[in-house]
């Protein structure tokens, strides 16, 4: 806050713990962000004895070859476009399309289906009978559960509710029908098109959880060839089956330390391949981070 | 909000039918909705009853004969049970004790710096940690932290404050910390934004005033920040209180290793490992229902306070 007034003593000593607090806080976030980067590109030898600290050294992308002649990631990240893309689509879609529908007074029912909706908020069946109705029904082990399992996301309907409701005046839609406009003309050409702010909301916030998805992925899924990036990354760096993948090189004649090298320089490099694309948007829509929270706490 | 004219009876049929009738645009907008919200969440809600069955997948959950509340007895007797329920309930209340006030402290920090790009700076590199994937957040912890050739053990070998491996990963007792201050990483940032979104409500001319009155800039983040985002301090506290028993499956999970299991198996991954690696279907399906059940009267009951404060119900 800047004022005309002089700055007393005792601001000028809040003001510069003030910022020593918040610096200290930036390095603790900033610090292991950096660091991962530096490390993928320095001397896996270097970085696991400790002298990659604070740039990078010797240069070295053997860790990123690695990663690009890993046929998994490319399924995986191929995988992970299509799931995120489809998901995206069609959550974005039904929670605009019911948000408008549960906004309309004058629908009859309009209550039921509130409650309807809202109660999945708070009870659900649970993994296993989920579980056990998925194979029942046959949609285990198609990809097509990844695109439609959560794809309903009842908080984003009232978010979406709550938005138009506030954006379009009901008047409005009264003044359109009696020239002839239907519901279906009035959202595509109306509402739609002034609800960009919460449309980029909500596509930031679905194809980043699709993004960052595994778990219905584990459960759900049985090839190898479905599998999304994240899954591919938990086997690489969770579950070390890094380790094992480099011995299996190793045994074709490689030297058994320096594969073991290659797989922690594999490591930080996977991190940054899969990280990469979300990093590159974030500088871009981080203007609507604000304004989607915000959305998101008003009632409606 | 408009209100309903009043109408006769006896029209009262004809109009609602119409009414529907010139609505059957808007009952196909939620078709889609309802649909997926039948397959995905109403039709599991039936399979709740293996819970009380013994359930037999040949012959199906009508097939199967009733068990009575055996499964749940026996849950409850199980070792495993104060266990989970142990580790559960500590994951959180640590989670809510270190989570919850750290972005509140940031957020009055940020509001009230001297420095505008300082502020920009910060906020921009603490959002970041929430879009990275809770697989590659836990990669990460096992990358720093590995026992000989983790950057956390080189810088403590290089500072001198011990040798030999760091064993943190093997040690049960930290599991808690680290899942914990690994969340904090993450979230500081981007919880701190609903209070920065308050802040930004504050009227001006409380300061201007409180200024002129010479109290110092402590003085007024304390006695005119703080109290107006009291509200929302108070709301989301309660709010995360009606999830104090549903600890995540996903990083909990990804963080267990053999050493750790003591403190690291929560309800949520206990009934994933017996449900669906062990096929104990009626037994897991009994666990959680135990879990949706006290989550359910949770929120209820959170919900109930938070009218009775006066906030408004939260939905």
């Amino acid at each position: 806050m800047k004022t005309g007034v002089k700055r007393s003593h005792s601001d000028l000593t809040y003001d510069i713990i003030n910022v020593i607090v918040l610096l200290i806080l930036f390095l603790i976030v900033a610090y292991p962000l950096y660091f991962v980067i530096i490390a993928s590109v320095s001397d896996p030898k270097l970085v696991t004895s400790g002298r990659v600290l604070f740039y990078p050294k010797n240069f070295n992308f053997d860790g990123y070859k690695e990663v690009l002649n890993y046929a998994p990631i490319w399924s995986g990240y191929r995988n992970t476009i299509v799931y995120t893309v489809f998901y995206t689509g069609v959550s974005v879609m039904v929670s605009l399309l019911s948000g408008y529908a549960l906004g309309q007074n004058r629908l009859p029912g309009r209550n039921f289906f509130t409650a309807f909706f809202i109660f999945t908020m708070f009870f659900s069946g649970g993994l296993i009978p989920t579980y056990l109705l998925m194979k029942d029904i046959g949609l285990y082990g198609n990809s097509l559960i990844i695109i439609l399992m959560g794809a309903v996301n009842v908080n984003n309907i009232i978010i979406s509710r709550t938005f138009i409701k506030s954006t379009v005046p009901a008047e409005l839609f009264e003044a359109a029908s009696i020239d002839g406009c239907s519901h279906t003309g009035f959202f595509f050409r109306i509402v739609l098109p002034v609800s960009q702010a919460l449309i980029a909301v909500l596509v930031l916030f679905a194809a980043v959880s699709q993004w960052n998805s595994w778990f219905n992925a584990m459960i759900y899924l049985k090839g190898e060839e479905q599998m999304p990036l994240q899954m591919v990354l938990r086997d690489l760096i969770v579950n070390q089956s890094a380790v094992s993948m480099a011995s299996d090189s190793a045994a074709m004649g490689g030297d058994a330390a320096a594969q073991v090298y290659l797989v922690e320089a594999m490591r930080y490099a996977v991190i940054i391949v899969s990280t990469l694309p979300i990093m590159c948007v974030y500088p871009f829509v981080q203007k609507y981070f604000v304004k989607g929270i915000m959305i998101g706490s008003v009632k409606g | 909000m408009r209100k309903n004219r009043s109408v006769p009876k006896s029209a009262n049929g004809r109009l609602l039918g119409k009414r529907i009738l010139q609505s059957y645009e808007l009952y196909l907008f939620l078709l889609p909705a309802v649909l997926l919200l039948i397959v995905f969440n109403y039709m599991p809600m039936y399979g709740i009853l293996i819970a009380f069955k013994d359930f037999k997948p040949a012959a199906g959950i009508m097939g199967s004969s009733w068990a009575g509340l055996k499964y749940f007895s026996r849950f409850f007797s199980m070792p495993m049970f104060t266990v989970i329920l142990k580790n559960t309930l500590v994951l959180s209340f640590y989670s809510l004790l270190a989570g919850f006030p750290l972005p509140i402290i940031l957020a009055l920090l940020l509001n009230s710096t001297p420095n505008d790009k300082l502020k920009r700076l910060v906020q921009t590199i603490t959002y970041a940690p929430h879009f990275i994937s809770i697989v590659i957040i836990v990669g990460m912890i096992n990358i720093f932290f590995s026992p000989s050739t983790g950057i956390v053990v080189n810088i403590m070998h290089t500072l001198g404050f011990m040798d030999g491996n760091l064993e943190l990963l093997m040690n049960a007792g930290s599991f808690p910390h680290l899942y914990v201050w690994s969340g904090v990483w993450q979230s500081i940032g981007w919880n701190s934004i609903i209070y920065l979104g308050a802040l930004s409500g504050v009227d001006p001319a409380l300061h201007e005033a409180a200024i002129v009155d010479g109290a110092s800039k402590f003085q007024r983040v304390m006695r005119i920040d703080f109290p107006s985002i009291l509200p929302t301090i108070v709301i989301l506290l309660i709010l995360n209180s009606g999830s104090i028993m549903n600890v995540g499956f996903e990083k909990a999970f990804l963080m267990q290793n053999s050493f750790n299991l003591s403190n690291s198996e929560v309800i949520n991954t206990y009934v994933y490992k017996i449900g669906i690696k062990e096929a104990q279907y009626s037994l897991s399906s009994a666990i959680g229902l135990f879990n949706s059940v006290i989550n359910f009267v949770m929120i209820i009951l959170v919900n109930q306070i938070s009218r009775r404060l006066g906030q408004g119900s939260l939905w």
